[in-house]
């Protein structure tokens, strides 16, 4: 890049908006996902639309590659810079523009903070519903690229439900307006798909969030069972007796174990953990908790508690949300994964993982949001042991295959990113993807926005669409579409 | 109508031949006058029996030049604008199967011929339900509903299709069937195209299978119509529920110049809570009316349709967005544009979307939705007309689109880059 370019930059952003000097860098090498590492040519920090405008036209004029970042704690490399490009952090973009609570809605820039928004309409008695584990950090922007999900999706849904509108920068500078404070506005539903992408069709800088009431109130079980089969077992018959729980939540023993070291949470030690939320009106809430605690009992629960308190919930939920970190209590080294299976599948899905995890000598903590079928298995290794990490990333993906086979997608909430672009051809046909990359030649024709991310193959958007070709195990008779 | 119906185009034989070829003689033949689309006379109405003969029809016409027009049970093919051209109705008729209705994980699988109503047999089996009160559900198939991005009252404790289905295969104009999403409810792998399609109008392909997330049935539904006396105290009571920490499924308001603003609540759960909810509501709304088993008051939006008396081709309707605290003004703005002479009725939900069917001369009515469209874009809404007669063929269905108009007709571009997929129905000339 010519100082002429870091000359035009430094003039839109000032002097302290442009990171250029190396140690300064290093900072933006990596996001949550830290085994991939690029060191971009400069990282800017716009503090308004305009500036972002203005850095993306030079960066069209320039033909540089740029990646949006929010709070950086993403787990599929989204955020990774990429080679001779630039990162645009929207940290500095961290207002709350709008709080409108008789019609429910929230306006915020992008580098808000997820938490925040729920402490803002706190006081009302609203609450911002997405709730990734990292929700004290994470970014709204952040959590729009991704769709992120959290505990609490089963019940409420992801991002993508809660987000109503969206101004986007695209990739040539210009800035469009995707659905707004009302609903259904004319036309195709652009935010929808922006929602998710990863970054690859633009840069949001204002979004319009839904907010919702707080229930009237919330009861937190937890039930310690025999093995992980009971405790499916036992969300089974929740799901098929028509109750709809705010969060179902399952950690096995060596979770359990982890989660007890780092925040002592008070768990019981056994096989396998469930944690219920219900929530509604009171007496709603005390009907299905009775029946939910009937169905735990049935399916071999040899211990349920109901959190008695705000302060004892929060203790049940810290021991949750700590769970990735709190592995570094009992393996130096782990991989997150994040695929999802239909819940169903549960049981055969976790015999194959426990088969492979013995065969490749390795242990597999599994925490999942188990309502919705999305597991994170935690692959435990030792960096020092030569060949280990090799052998974790082997077994990472096989369980990611295991999913694929199962019905289910590679990605339940952290997103394809870097780390999973390879595992997309798996999952997908190659007219799935190639459709899918029109979308994203339509809004970033040059690919400069987050390129290289998501896709395994970027399709040139000069390239003639081709027309249905099966995909070869299809023709093979060994997988189905879908 | 027959007047204003367009001169169908005489399609090359040998078109017809390889069409033959592809779905048999049994299943090709001459578009008749009862098949026009919204005043454009097709020629030929072909009825595959798969989702790769589809894929096939599709791509031969792509090649031809010709427009197409997909058809699922033709209840909503009046919505939107009409059609520049109509060469070949692609029905989705014979594709009608439920896949897998995989019940202990909540989400159904089903050819995008199958008609709601036969999805909801399908899922009520196991008392589950897709959460959604579509118009119409005996005739109006998946592909149609999910094009039309139809939804009713319980919207607004499940969200609208765009949050119900989780799975899409389309036919685009070239032939290519692609995928996207699959059959578990959480996924981000790879970019959103069931959101895309979900309202599309079939502009940037055909639909072919979708699969939903299921909820299951509630265990006791209960009613409860409040009568106010005008509606800015209708507009008070709605705030009023969505403010307060009711569990509610629905709420709407219903009015006109012949019914007094009357808010309608839906409860489900279990009978403990809805006594518990029931209870509490009748503080806050004062008199109340409880309906424990018709639901009569949910068939209204659906009612707002009915043909007049006589049949008379002399009422619009129009489907409005607004601010759920800006009902009571946008039923004002109705009560102002339409003069004395029109009769109206609204329908309006507590997520702001709402129904408005205005009765009268079209010569009245065009006016009226034109002043109407003026002022709730001036306040960030959008009426979309969705019905109109004959003499209102020239008012353009969706009105203002923004500034993102370019990129939608980028991905129209990407998609059917020939205009093949009902050209000129959506906005913009989409």
């Amino acid at each position: 890049m010519e100082s002429r370019i870091f000359d035009e930059l430094r003039e839109i952003v000032g002097p302290r908006g442009l990171i250029t000097s190396r140690e300064e860098l290093h900072t933006y090498e990596c996001d949550g996902l830290t085994n991939f590492r690029v060191l971009p040519r400069a990282v800017l920090l716009p503090d308004s639309t305009e500036q972002v405008q203005k850095i993306v036209r030079v960066c069209h004029r320039e033909k540089i590659p740029f990646v949006a970042r929010g709070s950086g704690t993403g787990l599929s490399g989204g955020a990774l810079p990429v080679e001779n490009g630039v990162v645009i952090s929207l940290t500095r973009m961290n207002k709350i523009l709008e709080v409108d609570i008789p019609n429910a809605r929230v306006v915020v820039e992008p580098g808000v903070i997820n938490l925040d928004v729920t402490a803002r309409v706190a006081a009302q008695e609203y609450f911002y519903a997405p709730d990734p584990s990292s929700q004290s950090v994470c970014s709204i922007g952040g959590n729009v690229a991704e769709n992120s999900g959290g505990a609490h999706c089963l019940k409420y849904g992801f991002t993508t439900t809660h987000v109503l509108g969206l101004e986007v920068v695209l990739a040539d500078g210009s800035l469009v307006h995707l659905g707004g404070k009302s609903l259904d506005a004319p036309g195709y539903d652009l935010m929808g798909v922006f929602v998710g992408s990863e970054g690859t069709l633009g840069i949001a800088t204002k979004i319009i969030l839904r907010i919702v009431k707080r229930p009237e109130c919330v009861q937190t079980l937890l039930a310690a069972f025999p093995s992980t089969n009971e405790a499916g077992a036992a969300v089974s018959d929740m799901i098929g007796a028509g109750m709809l729980p705010a969060a179902i939540e399952m950690m096995d023993n060596l979770a359990i174990q982890a989660a007890e070291a780092a925040v002592h949470a008070n768990y019981p030690n056994c096989g396998a953990l469930l944690l219920v939320e219900l929530d509604g009106p009171v007496a709603e809430v005390a009907a299905l908790m009775a029946h939910v605690d009937e169905i735990c009992k049935k399916n071999g629960a040899w211990e349920i508690r109901v959190a008695q308190s705000d302060a004892e919930r929060a203790l049940v939920w810290k021991g949750r949300k700590a769970a990735f970190a709190a592995m570094g209590r009992i393996s130096p080294n782990y991989i997150v994964q994040d695929g999802v299976i239909p819940r169903t599948e549960l049981p055969n899905v976790m015999r194959e993982i426990g088969r492979l995890s013995k065969e490749a000598g390795l242990r597999v903590a599994n925490v999942f949001h188990a309502g919705d079928g999305n597991l994170h298995p935690l692959v435990l290794y030792d960096r020092r042991i030569s060949g280990h990490e090799e052998a974790a990333e082997a077994l990472s993906s096989k369980i990611l295959e295991l999913c694929i086979a199962a019905g289910g997608s590679i990605t339940g909430e952290h997103g394809v990113g870097e780390d999973k672009k390879k595992m997309m051809s798996k999952m997908y046909t190659e007219p799935d993807l190639e459709t899918m990359q029109r979308v994203r030649c339509a809004f970033d024709p040059l690919q400069l926005s987050n390129p290289s991310k998501v896709f395994p193959r970027p399709r040139l958007c000069g390239e003639k669409p081709g027309e249905y070709a099966a995909h070869p195990l299809e023709t093979a008779g060994i997988a189905e579409r879908f | 109508m027959d007047a204003s119906v367009s001169p169908k185009r005489t399609l090359s034989s040998t078109f017809e031949a390889d069409v033959r070829e592809i779905v048999t003689a049994k299943y090709v033949r001459a578009a008749q006058v009862s098949d026009a689309v919204a005043g454009a006379q097709p020629s030929l109405l072909v009825e595959p029996g798969s989702e790769q003969e589809l894929a096939k029809v599709l791509k031969l016409a792509n090649a031809a030049g010709l427009a197409v027009i997909p058809r699922g049970g033709g209840t909503k093919l009046e919505w939107g604008n009409p059609p520049e051209r109509a060469d070949l109705i692609l029905s989705t008729a014979r594709i009608n199967r439920v896949i897998e209705h995989a019940w202990a994980d909540l989400t159904v699988s089903v050819e995008a011929g199958c008609t709601i109503a036969k999805l909801q047999d399908t899922a009520a089996k196991h008392g589950q339900r897709l959460a959604l009160d579509a118009l119409w559900p005996e005739r109006a198939t998946v592909g149609g509903v999910l094009s039309t991005n139809d939804s009713g009252a319980l919207r607004l404790r499940f969200g609208s299709l765009r949050d119900l289905v989780i799975g899409i295969t389309v036919a685009l104009a070239d032939g290519t069937v692609a995928s996207s999403g699959g059959k578990v409810v959480k996924n981000v792998a790879g970019y959103d195209l069931p959101k895309l399609v979900t309202g599309a109008f079939g502009t940037l392909g055909v639909i072919t299978r979708a699969i939903f997330r299921l909820h299951p049935l509630p265990k006791e539904m209960r009613t409860i119509s409040c009568p106010t006396l005008n509606i800015s105290e209708a507009q008070r009571l709605v705030l009023a529920i969505q403010n307060s920490k009711l569990a509610h499924s629905a709420l709407q308001i219903c009015c006109g110049t012949e019914m007094q603003p009357q808010v309608d609540v839906l409860l489900e759960g279990t009978e403990a809570g809805l006594n518990a909810q029931s209870a509490q509501l009748k503080l806050m709304a004062g008199e109340a009316r409880q309906d424990h088993g018709t639901g009569e008051a949910w068939s209204k939006r659906q009612e707002i349709f009915s043909r007049a008396e006589n049949d008379a081709d002399n009422f619009s309707v129009a489907k409005f967005a607004a601010l759920p605290a800006k009902i009571a003004e946008t039923v004002e703005i109705i009560g102002r544009v339409a003069p004395s002479a029109l009769r109206w009725s609204v329908v309006a939900q507590a997520t702001g979307i709402g129904w408005v069917r205005m009765d009268g001369a079209a010569s009245e009515i065009a006016p009226a939705m034109r002043r109407l469209r003026e002022l709730l874009e001036g306040r960030g809404g959008s009426p979309v007309i969705v019905r109109r007669p004959a003499g209102m063929a020239d008012l353009d269905a969706w009105g203002d689109s923004g500034d993102s108009l370019a990129l939608m007709q980028a991905v129209k571009r990407q998609f059917d880059v020939r205009g093949t997929l009902n050209p000129g129905r959506f906005v913009g000339g989409i």
